[in-house]
């Protein structure tokens, strides 16, 4: 049950869930406009690999969703040096 | 038995942390302001997928994935404020524009964005609008 509702439920609406931020990053009037949307997008696709490990029953997407918020916050604290830094 | 309250819990946590990964991205997209859209950007998304994390660790049978996902939710609720905080800071050091609705904004004139530093009321802010003490303070020397 849980597997079905992951992949018909929770997929589609990830995926638009993760289409949505595009608009903001092509759009966004500011430097951390771009930065906020790029951190929603690696929040969202952890919460894609983790129901991706569900369906699968594959715990390796696991370990690549950790990844993925590892490297999404170190890019949103190295932009956010930048953006201070410059001036 | 037991797998069918994992069945139901886990399902239910899916079901909340989609909603809320969905309001995330719809609130990136609909809010006005920069600070608004982090509200969005830090709360409901690091929420819901800990939500979606915590449903792979209720319906997984084995310990070593349950392990894993909940070490995911950690992580995320421990860095999700940390990158927040940090984004938020410098955008209002550069000077982003806020909504032409906010009411108050309580940080005008205590920032002092050319030295980057946070002045309180009682210290080099004042003077520095009276414009009588050195531009320089002693506990923003080691910055």
């Amino acid at each position: 049950m849980v597997q079905t509702i992951a992949l018909w439920v929770v997929l589609p609406l990830l995926s638009i869930a993760v289409a949505l931020p595009v608009i903001r990053l092509v759009r966004g009037p500011s430097l951390p406009d771009r930065v906020v949307a790029l951190d929603v997008m690696g929040t969202i696709a952890i919460a894609i690999f983790a129901a991706y490990a569900l369906i699968n029953s594959q715990p390796a997407f696991l370990d690549a969703a950790l990844v993925v918020g590892l490297i999404g916050f170190i890019g949103t604290i190295a932009f956010a040096y930048y953006a201070e830094r410059r001036l | 038995m037991i797998s069918l309250i994992q069945d139901i819990v886990s399902s239910a946590l899916l079901i909340i942390g989609t909603f809320l990964l969905l309001l995330a991205g719809i609130g990136i997209v609909r809010l006005p302001d920069i600070f608004l859209r982090m509200s969005a950007a830090s709360k409901a998304s690091s929420l819901g997928a800990g939500c979606v994390l915590l449903a792979v660790a209720v319906s997984a049978a084995d310990i070593a994935i349950t392990v894993r996902a909940v070490a995911g939710v950690l992580f995320l609720f421990l860095t999700a404020p940390v990158a927040s905080h940090m984004i938020g800071r410098a955008a209002y050091m550069i000077g982003v524009p806020l909504w032409k609705g906010t009411v108050v904004d309580e940080l005008k004139g205590h920032y002092d964005t050319r030295r980057r530093t946070l002045s309180g009321v009682d210290g080099a802010s004042r003077r520095l609008q009276r414009g009588t003490g050195p531009l320089g303070d002693a506990r923003d020397a080691g910055r």
